[in-house]
């Protein structure tokens, strides 16, 4: 008797204990807390909710993905704009007071620069969704891009232009992301064989153009490129490309991405007809990886809304934070995260095959040619030709051979 | 807009009230650790605002264009780091109050001639000089891309600025008490009692033979001193400068806070900045669109009921209803 | 040139009232919404919406100068400048809310586009217009302030208030009617402009110096004056930017501040 009762006891201790076990593990629930900075005001202020919504989508979609018990919590916060003090403050109260695991988003090349220091200082990795300055992963060892950097687009872009045109001009915004481009391009296009009849810089607010336009107008270029923050300035731009009549001077507009964004697309008109771009994202591209993400975005956030390229590299980052935490179960430390983030390959892109270069932890994808033609009734950017493969980014392999 | 007048030419010693900020500090730095790099923030701003309480509160100058002084100081602070690698502190704090100081007394020799209109107008005219050289030389200040990679070494070979903002904390805070005292020591002086009168009634100081013009521009250059000391702070607290520094919006901000404490007043310094960055520090975060809406709200009806802000409402509720 | 319209009308009621309204531009940028959301989405032809555009901000104006205005004129300068920047936020604010940060698409009319060719030279139509317009503008305010009753009586209020009471001159009513069209016009400016200087919410703070700047050099009180004033600012940024696009705006700032070393009552100015 003696016996059974001790077995009894044991029998039932042990089932208490597993019972708890169990129990505490659930309510060991881990909260991965992500800090996102954007843009939801000010210059392109409208561009914030594109990443927001990529984030989140992402999440809902895979959240089954995740180790059991470990939820993602989003901490949002607005930059205003271009406004790097703004950014680091931000990034310190949600690094001090929030302590978030991961540091993710930032629209604006400024803003990212002023943020590095902190990550490195609080060993939070930072996942860059966006700014496109080739120099910014060089700020910090915490620092991840997934997004993609001018020179990606634009020396590709030179490249081809040196071939098709003799002459060309540049104008881009005076910020870091403008001096890439206007740097790329004008490397590649003169390595090619072209000649640079000028390189005009802008204010990045509140330019007046007509100046600017007519001063290109009157050095009679074959070509000019363009480079300016993606969004409602854009469709300035190419209103006063035409109104100032250099289409009709036989001036061919060029540029990265950038300037033909695909939610800006419907409001530029049919001005925007024919311009050529080089970019890594188009929501009309017809991969079926693509197709999937653009029919969910609709689904969740109405017909008329479209996905643009902000959207996409916030989603591939997502999926790299995401991948991350399955990796560590939910327990991450920052510098194992960076281990996997550096040798992240995704196949399944909505852009196609991108990974992360390990040396740089910056991203290498391919680069597409593509041309505003009507799909439908409505304007599109189409990839008419993949113009790169598995690019890592020029500038930094061109540093290597120094 | 009434300034509190009384007691200002009597008694200097400091009253036992007037220990009441630092108390405060002292406080917020050992209960809210979390919450300093607020405080430096708060810090830099009440030596801002007393900056602009000087010129504006006691001498009675109306000016859109101190953002210029703390703008200069700030980028000198932060070039001088991040371009020629001085990172003493001290060294960066010296020529940025140096800078600002000679910028203060060029321009006020300049427009202290100038009235109303003309003089307004000029002060933000030259802000937006700045700004534009500040915009253009990219390869001095960064531009729109801002300065990074300043560096401050550690204070007195021993304190480094870290995250949390301790040392920066403490840093501040003997930058403010050191300005607090000069400012005491100048309005409680028969300078300050001119001040006043130059203020309430330009015409007649000029009759009693006070040189106006001179006392003017040396005010005008004390307090570009400060200002520029003050925005010298913000770099090396944030180990980066940035355009914003020039711009309009932090000037109007800045003058909200002061009108919110109370212009004319010392505290007033302190108490509008303290107000206005502990809410927009919350609400701002909640609901940005209407936060910009209320600051420019609360000043519309500061100036139309209670000119004296929140220290002028307070006086009126300590002097039981009495007109002030 | 725009900005001589918009100015003209700071300069009517800083001159002729001797009210510092640092919110001037939030009239224009009011009258810019108003004149491209009645040209896009209400689809009314052109001159409609500017007629729109000079309406809907004189009558704003009105009821701001009736509510608030009013209580502020003999206040200080200092009060007049701080009510006026803590209008040039709340409307910041608005204007996002309502619009959004970016600028409405306006559609100019056909006839207004492409370029004309003057003197051997193409110039963009609608510029020339504006110019041409602007001309007009100043023609009519010359007219009515030195030839019309209202414009003696105006003289007469601000020269000397009391004076022009005792006569029987309703100074209140001319004060608001006077501040309405110089409001009316600042609108006018904004819905002309709104192809050229984009409408943004943070219109009033960004364009404010020019307004000053315009208003200063031209003189107070003068309506010559900010017309010249704007000419050559006009001209002058221009050609900075063609030239020497390094510059910027540098230059127009540092010959504002020589010029007015020089005449602190600006060129034309008749009172300071």
């Amino acid at each position: 008797m003696k016996i059974s009762k001790l077995a009894t006891v044991a029998a039932l201790a042990l089932a208490s204990f597993a019972a708890l076990a169990l129990a505490s593990s659930a309510a060991f629930a881990q909260t991965i807390k992500i800090g996102f900075i954007t843009s939801y005001s000010g210059l392109n202020g409208n561009l914030g909710p594109y990443m927001e919504r990529a984030v989140r989508l992402y999440i809902k979609m895979h959240e089954k993905e995740l180790p059991p018990g470990v939820k993602i919590e989003l901490i949002t916060r607005d930059d205003t704009g271009p406004n790097p003090d703004k950014a680091k403050q931000l990034a310190q109260e949600l690094v001090v007071r929030e302590k978030v695991n991961l540091l993710a988003g930032v629209v604006f090349t400024p803003n990212a620069m002023a943020i590095a220091p902190i990550a490195t200082e609080a060993k939070v990795p930072f996942v860059i969704m966006n700014a496109g300055t080739a120099v910014i992963t060089t700020r910090s060892p915490y620092i991840a891009r997934t997004s993609f950097t001018l020179w990606q687009s634009s020396y590709p872009l030179g490249q081809w232009a040196s071939k098709k045109f003799k002459t060309g001009y540049t104008l881009v915004s005076d910020f870091g992301p403008g001096h890439d481009a206007e740097e790329g391009f004008t490397k590649a296009f003169t390595e090619g064989g072209g000649k640079m009849l000028g390189n005009v810089r802008v204010p990045l607010q509140n330019p007046d153009w007509a100046a600017y336009m007519q001063r290109v107008k009157d050095a009679k270029p074959d070509t000019l490129m363009v480079f300016i923050p993606a969004g409602k300035t854009a469709t300035a731009v190419m209103k006063n490309f035409t109104e100032l009549g250099l289409d009709k001077a036989g001036i061919k507009l060029i540029g990265p991405g950038d300037i033909t964004t695909d939610e800006e697309l419907p409001n530029m008109g049919d001005v925007a007809l024919g311009v050529t771009t080089m970019f890594h994202y188009s929501a009309a591209a017809d991969r079926p990886a693509n197709k999937a993400f653009v029919e969910a975005w609709k689904k969740e956030y109405g017909a008329n809304e479209t996905p643009n390229f902000l959207s996409a590299g916030s989603w591939d980052g997502t999926a790299m934070i995401v991948e991350a935490i399955k990796q560590q179960k939910g327990k991450l430390d920052p510098d194992k995260t960076m281990e996997i983030f550096k040798n992240w390959k995704f196949a399944n892109s909505p852009r196609g095959p991108i990974s992360i270069d390990p040396e740089t932890r910056d991203i290498v994808q391919n680069e597409y040619l593509r041309e505003v033609r009507k799909v439908g009734g409505q304007l599109a950017n189409v990839e008419i030709e993949t113009f790169a493969t598995a690019l890592k980014d020029p500038w930094k392999e061109l540093q290597k051979k120094k | 807009m009434n300034a509190n007048l009384t007691g200002y030419t009597g008694d200097p010693r400091i009253r036992l009230t007037e220990w009441l900020p630092w108390i405060v500090a002292a406080a917020a730095f050992f209960l809210l650790p979390e919450y300093l790099a607020l405080g430096v923030r708060i810090l830099i701003f009440i030596l801002f605002a007393l900056s602009l309480d000087l010129i504006l509160g006691y001498a009675g100058i109306i000016t859109l264009g101190h953002s210029a002084f703390f703008g200069l100081g700030a980028y000198v602070a932060g070039c001088l780091s991040a371009k020629a690698g001085v990172s003493d502190p001290f060294v960066q704090l010296a020529a940025a109050a140096g800078a600002a100081g000679l910028l203060g007394v060029l321009t006020g020799a300049v427009i202290l001639r100038t009235r109303a209109l003309t003089l307004l107008m000029l002060t933000m005219a030259i802000t937006s000089i700045l700004l534009e050289i500040a915009n253009k030389w990219t390869s001095m200040t960064g531009g729109a891309d801002g300065l990074s990679g300043v560096t401050v070494a550690p204070i007195l070979g021993a304190f480094k600025f870290d995250l949390f903002g301790r040392v920066a904390f403490i840093y501040c805070l003997a930058a403010l008490f050191v300005a607090w005292l000069l400012v005491r020591r100048l309005i409680y002086s028969p300078f300050g009692a001119m001040l006043t009168g130059m203020r309430e009634n330009t015409m007649r100081m000029h009759a009693v033979g006070a040189p106006v013009y001179m006392r003017l521009i040396a005010v005008y250059t004390i307090s570009a001193v400060m200002a520029g000391v003050a925005g010298a702070l913000l770099t090396q607290t944030n180990q980066f400068v940035g355009l914003n520094v020039l711009g309009f919006e932090l000037a109007g901000e800045l003058l909200v806070m002061l009108i919110l404490g109370g212009v004319g007043r010392i505290y007033g310094a302190f108490v509008g900045p303290v107000v206005y960055l502990v809410v927009q520090d919350y609400l701002a975060k909640q609901f940005p669109e209407y936060w910009y809406f209320g600051i420019g709200f609360i000043l519309v009806l500061v100036v139309i009921f209670a000119p004296g802000g929140i220290l002028g409402l307070l006086d009126k509720i300590r002097l039981g209803g009495r007109s002030s | 040139m725009i900005l001589y319209v918009i100015s003209v009308g700071l300069s009517v009621t800083m001159g002729l009232m001797g009210f510092i309204n640092l919110a001037h531009g939030v009239f224009a940028m009011a009258g810019g919404y108003v004149f491209a959301t009645s040209l896009g989405r209400l689809g009314l032809p052109f001159p409609v919406a500017l007629v729109a555009a000079f309406l809907f901000t004189a009558l704003l104006s009105i009821a701001l100068e009736r509510l608030l205005y009013s209580r502020l004129y003999s206040a200080g300068e200092l009060a007049q400048v701080l009510f006026t920047i803590g209008l040039i936020f709340m409307s910041v604010a608005v204007a996002r809310a309502l619009y959004g940060t970016l600028a409405p698409p306006v559609f100019l009319p056909d006839y207004l586009r492409g370029q004309v060719h003057v003197l051997g030279r193409d110039f963009p139509t609608y510029r020339v217009f504006i110019i041409v317009f602007s001309f007009l503008i100043i023609l009519g305010l010359w007219f009515g302030v030195e030839r019309t009753r209202w414009g003696a009586m105006v003289r007469a209020a601000v020269d000397h208030r009391a004076m022009a009471q005792s006569v029987g001159i309703n100074t209140r009513l001319l004060f608001t009617l006077t501040f309405a069209l110089g409001s009316g016009l600042a609108g006018l400016g904004g819905g002309l402009g709104a192809d050229i200087i984009a409408v943004q919410p943070s219109y009033p703070s960004e364009h404010l110096v020019f307004f000053l700047i315009v208003v200063a050099l031209g003189g107070l009180g003068s309506l010559r004056g900010p017309f010249i004033a704007a000419l050559l600012l006009g001209i002058a940024d221009t050609a900075c930017k063609y030239w020497v696009p390094e510059l910027g705006a540098f230059l127009i700032y540092a010959a504002t501040i020589g010029v007015l070393l020089w005449r602190p009552m600006g060129l034309f100015g008749t009172r300071v």
